[in-house]
């Protein structure tokens, strides 16, 4: 597949870990501990363990693995919301796949479809709204959710059924914003982070820009990076290089699919739909300020929130679950008092062992449930 | 939920709509072009493109170009490897 080979070619990945293992090797001896560089976004943990790239690279060399997986950072109340939505008479709930086996407080929206709740899994945000053409005499509300990455296909769906006139179509607006949740994670006192590689498809969307603060103010290098696991390479050997060089700049990896501004036809459909909230709630990190979005009043008789009572009930996380720490790379998954006995794949307790893209699940699902006792 | 996949438009099958139909690894499906459009790349320039899907939207098209250039600092990066290794094996008996 057009580049996707390419960005997968074993040789140039040996080549670029010996190059790894020679800037960490002249690093550490003015290390007192391992350099920690947070992969924020969960598409990027996922391939970091599909592609074995931690084994790869030097002991003094540790990967936190950030709260960029909108599904794991999905607090319970929220799951609530979207169950007593969908279970609504006449209602047809549409939701993205990964959310289905996220815990609410009673149940998930798996359990809720098993309970005779009419909910159904799409690919697209546009699905739904073919749903809703082809039920005229049924309420459609399709479960949004996810960064700035999937922002533009759930406001251009709203554009497109405000155009075409379409009255039973409504969005749950869930949607959370990058740099806040980073500038928390920054913020966080027991956070030692020496680099961030940046959301490469949230950096399609709003650009290279917004993360200049990291490098500015926080003085940490960040590189924006694809995907593929040669790119997660390279942009591990650029971030070596600024460390080594006392630099902290914001470099982009990925030019192949980002550019300096971002895609301004995706901003404009995000600022015309969208506006900033106060505060938004998250699993595990509590509530962020500015860290979401919700509908504008203009778009009021799209919006599932203002459609329907929705509760809004504040859950909070079971007690033993530590996905917080987890998410700001304070502990290891395995050093979550739960991990693997009561919460696993099959019976999750916390978010982050639901998706693949969660840091528990792929830990677990990577066997690397024995380190606990190593 | 962040990833895309590379696909190629095919055909355009709504002007209006702005929908086009794309080709990834073999599947087709429609998906909605709003964000790869401009005035310097209208609708009728996009079949052909190289572009990355993402729930049913092309976010962006592909720059060949940069592609190939990353790509070539990796290849140069082997070869100073090569070359580096060759030295070592030359000053150390
Ligand atoms: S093991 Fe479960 S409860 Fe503990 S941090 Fe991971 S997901 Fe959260």
């Amino acid at each position: 597949m057009k580049f996707v080979d390419e960005f997968r070619d074993t040789q140039k990945a040996q080549t670029l870990t010996k190059a790894i293992h020679a800037i960490a090797c002249r690093l550490a001896s003015s290390q007192t501990k391992p350099l920690q560089i947070m992969e924020f976004c969960g598409g990027h943990t996922h391939t970091i363990f599909r592609y074995g790239i931690e084994q790869m690279l030097p002991d003094s060399i540790e990967m936190v693995h950030g709260p960029g997986c909108p599904v794991c950072v999905l607090p319970m109340g929220r799951v609530d919301d979207c169950v007593t939505l969908a279970e609504l008479p006449n209602v047809i709930f549409t939701t993205f796949g990964d959310a289905m086996r996220v815990p609410g407080s009673k149940k998930s929206l798996l359990q809720a479809k098993a309970d005779g709740a009419d909910i159904r899994m799409t690919y697209s945000p546009m699905d739904a709204l073919s749903l809703a053409r082809a039920n005229p005499s049924k309420e459609v509300i399709f479960f949004g959710l996810g960064f700035e990455t999937t922002m533009p296909s759930t406001a251009l769906t709203v554009l497109q059924a405000e155009r075409e006139g379409i009255t039973n179509f409504s969005l749950f607006c869930n949607h959370i914003t990058t740099v806040p949740t980073i500038k928390a994670v920054l913020d966080s006192p027991d956070m030692k982070l020496d680099g961030f590689l940046a959301p490469g498809h949230v950096a399609m969307v709003i650009g290279e820009r917004p993360f200049d603060f990291i490098a500015k103010d926080y003085h940490k290098p960040i590189v924006v990076t694809g995907f593929e696991p040669l790119d997660i390479l390279h942009s591990l050997w650029m971030l070596l290089q600024q460390i080594e060089q006392g630099r902290s700049e914001v470099e982009n990896q990925y030019s192949r699919i980002v550019q300096a501004n971002g895609n301004t036809a995706a901003l404009e459909a995000i600022s015309q739909v969208f506006e900033i909230r106060e505060f938004f709630e998250w699993r595990g990190l509590g509530s962020i300020d500015h860290s979401g979005v919700r509908m504008k009043q203009a778009y009021t008789n799209f919006d599932a929130e203002k459609k329907f009572a929705v509760p809004n009930l504040k859950i909070a996380d079971p007690k033993s679950c530590q996905c917080g720490e987890v998410v700001k790379g304070v502990i290891k998954p395995w050093d979550c008092k739960i991990f693997g006995t009561k919460c696993n794949p099959e019976n999750p307790m916390g978010a982050l062992m639901v998706s693949s893209e969660g840091a528990c699940a792929a830990y677990f699902n990577n066997g690397y449930n024995e380190q606990k006792t190593a | 939920m962040c990833l895309g996949i590379p696909g190629q438009i095919v055909s355009i099958t709504d002007a209006d709509k702005l929908l086009a139909k794309v080709n990834v690894s073999g599947v087709k499906r429609e998906i909605n072009i709003a964000c790869i459009v401009s005035d310097e790349h209208p609708v009728s320039s996009c079949v052909g493109d190289w572009v990355l899907v993402h729930v049913g939207f092309a976010m962006s098209r592909i720059d060949e170009e940069e592609a190939a250039r990353t790509l070539q600092i990796l290849e140069e990066l082997g070869e100073i490897e090569l070359e580096l290794d060759a030295m070592k094996l030359s000053v150390e008996p």
